[in-house]
């Protein structure tokens, strides 16, 4: 369901921005904009109607998800066109689409304790309410989002297992940067035994699937989040140091590193004051793909009951509950947070992408 | 001769690291393996004995010597948790599903990337060309254990084409196999097929801007037969690199989706043995899994050869 809905909206998108570089500069293109302001407010406003009126007032099932996702389409097409027209042509909606997404999933995973949200893991506080289990989604009810097959309201787990997926996997991208970023720029430097060293070692942990890496690990480990981070910093470390050498072997040949070690420098300020900048860079963009990798690793785990337990949540032991006996009568346990999952990697690859594009050349083409 | 012996002398070398670190798990293992073998509750001797059954007390290096050199003989121990079954028979009996299952996902891949990376190069910039742009990367966002629910949904609940979770071996009849594994199948196939499109897609816009191209389009030749016969083999080295790092992810989703539909692969072996904390079975299906891994990713740096011949001298 959720993967189709993105290529009709970037097709919009494109399709725009075909359009707008087709009419020859001068003034006629700013009378076609202007128009394209007001149809696109109002398509947007058409847009917000549909989707409102599908939440408010259309039985709750499939007729009315298909409802509100033409809805979506629709105010994506208006907000693109309004925004284009105030910004210009080259106004990407998508990437900040991606951006807004993330933002708000980061600030409701930081402002989880103190926002309004039912109970997301106390089975016995879920019983005393007497919230129904596996409760449809339906914005007139308390459970927003629905509850799942214990009573507790999804969309306070969905919350609760954005700050789990999060914190686990920016943490092991963080450990993934500082340690490969250094053991690579290391490595490319001194090249000789320290690189054939480093080289095999990065080998050996390539040598393993990432899945099976982490399922051996599971076995050994005790599943909190401070384990899981660790262990999905393995993953995230042979490809940053692979990065981090071939970027610092391309640098280390250049004139300004040369100009610098003729004036005496010593390898320690080469590498940090040298070639450090410019390896951080492409790194820093590479890990938004490493970061979305490592949710979906994550959520794999938890998914196979081998991650974070319940009932404490995160997306993947969340989906895992849905898909039992339950999920013929109740696909939405899945759906929903497969649907804030799918959103999430979305946004982290779309951004990733665009990063690449901006900052590591070597990547430009892909 | 130098370049392959170098090769040859680093993969021994990659391999021995791997079944290293594979026997060092048990050393990590934070509860004691005679613990959960014999239950908690017995005199603190009956374990002292279990522990020098099991050899746990021998110099760790002497003890991965010994479970190295059986398992070169391919003893890999027996599984510590009831029924107590030989590793290496348990590991006979699964690995010819997981390696249908992979290798179907695999080709299905390429029988859908390629056809749909060559229109979509051949109409580079059109309709089409975003769609499948804007898709693939749609695909690629789709962890695969939510692939496999969304096609289960629709294939299995609401249109009851398929049944779940049942399996049948090549010997009961190849149709009744592959109507069992379509699913599973497909599931595994999706991302790599997304990933592979856009690779090649982006390869073969570069070889269609080449002289030669140009030259056989100017002899009459039919797009098909450009794009086949003459775009296809150069534009595919990148697809080749990647697919030694796809395949690692393809076993991962194999291993999912083993569990997911309840196959008796080596997924759900070794996500049993994971669950139970019976390591000389988590032990066994890793290496096993890690050698094949590692052995295929060197046939592919090797196969390089045999497609571009520039690559041979060097």
């Amino acid at each position: 369901m959720s993967q189709t809905t993105p290529s009709p909206e970037s097709e919009a998108t494109e399709v725009v921005v075909a359009d707008e570089s087709m009419t020859p500069p001068g003034d006629i293109p700013k009378v076609k904009r202007k128009g394209s302001l007001g149809i696109g407010i109002a398509v947007a406003v058409v847009g917000l109607l549909i989707i409102l009126g599908a939440l408010i007032s259309m039985p709750i099932g499939w007729l009315q998800l298909l409802v509100f996702l033409i809805g979506c389409a629709v105010m994506w097409w208006g907000v693109d066109r309004a925004l284009k027209w105030v910004f210009g042509p080259s106004f990407d909606l998508m990437t900040w689409a991606c951006v807004t997404w993330l933002g708000i999933l980061i600030l409701a995973a930081i402002l989880a304790p103190v926002l309004p949200l039912q109970e997301h893991a106390d089975l016995a506080k879920a019983l005393q309410d007497g919230t129904r289990p596996m409760r449809r989604p339906d914005v007139l009810s308390a459970n927003l989002l629905g509850t799942n097959n214990f009573g507790l309201d999804l969309l306070a787990r969905v919350i609760h297992g954005a700050r789990a997926s999060l914190v686990v996997a920016l943490l092991a991208v963080l450990i993934g940067i500082v340690l490969g970023g250094t053991i690579g720029m290391l490595a490319g430097f001194f090249r000789k035994t320290t690189d054939t060293v480093v080289g095999i070692l990065t080998n050996a942990l390539l040598a393993i699937p990432p899945l099976i890496l982490l399922i051996a690990l599971a076995t050994v480990l005790e599943p909190n989040m401070r384990n899981l981070s660790f262990a999905l910093s393995l993953l995230a470390l042979p490809s940053m140091v692979r990065m981090a050498r071939a970027n610092t072997m391309t640098f280390a040949q250049r004139e300004f590193v040369l100009a610098a070690r003729a004036m005496g420098a010593t390898n320690g300020r080469l590498m940090l004051r040298e070639i450090m900048p410019n390896v951080l860079l492409p790194l820093l963009s590479y890990s938004m793909v490493v970061v979305s990798a490592l949710i979906v690793a994550e959520s794999s785990l938890s998914f196979l009951g081998l991650g974070i337990q319940p009932p404490q949540p995160s997306w993947g032991n969340m989906i895992s509950e849905g898909e039992g006996t339950t999920f013929r009568e109740h696909p939405h346990i899945v759906l929903v947070p497969g649907a804030v999952l799918f959103l999430t990697v979305f946004s982290f690859n779309m951004l990733g992408e665009r990063a690449r594009k901006l900052w590591d050349p070597r990547q430009a083409k892909l | 001769m130098r370049k392959f012996l170098r090769t040859v002398l680093e993969l021994l070398a990659v391999l021995l690291l791997v079944s290293f670190g594979t026997f060092m798990l048990v050393s990590l293992l934070p509860n004691d393996p005679a613990v959960i073998i014999l239950g908690e509750g017995h005199p603190p001797e009956a374990y002292e004995a279990k522990r020098q059954e099991l050899g746990l007390n021998d110099p760790l290096f002497s003890r991965y010597a010994d479970w190295l050199g059986s398992a070169l003989q391919g003893d890999l121990g027996k599984s510590i948790v009831p029924p107590y079954s030989v590793v290496s028979d348990r590991i006979a009996a699964a690995l010819p599903v997981s390696v249908q299952l992979a290798v179907m996902g695999m080709v299905l891949a390429m029988l859908i990337a390629v056809p749909l990376a060559m229109w979509s190069a051949y109409n580079e910039g059109g309709r089409i060309d975003r769609v499948v742009s804007a898709g693939t990367f749609a695909v690629l966002s789709v962890p695969s254990f939510l692939a496999g629910l969304l096609l289960i949904m629709v294939f299995v609940n609401y249109l009851g084409w398929f049944p779940r979770a049942e399996w049948s071996r090549l010997s009961e009849g190849l149709g009744k196999n592959l109507f069992h594994a379509a699913l599973p199948a497909v599931t595994i196939s999706l991302m790599e097929a997304a990933t592979f499109t856009r690779i090649l897609r982006n390869d073969l816009i570069t070889t269609l801007q080449e002289d030669y191209i140009l030259a056989a389009k100017a002899k009459g030749m039919s797009p098909v037969h450009v794009l086949i016969s003459d775009a296809l083999r150069p534009s595919s080295f990148s697809l080749i690199t990647v697919m030694g790092i796809a395949l690692g992810r393809l076993i991962g989703s194999t291993v999912i989706v083993e569990y997911l539909f309840a196959l008796p692969g080596m997924g759900s072996l070794v996500i049993g043995a994971a669950d139970t904390g019976d390591y000389t079975m988590v032990q066994g299906t890793v290496l096993v899994i890690a050698v094949i891994y590692v052995l295929i990713n060197a046939l592919v740096d090797l196969s390089y050869g045999f497609l571009d011949p520039r690559t041979r001298r060097a």
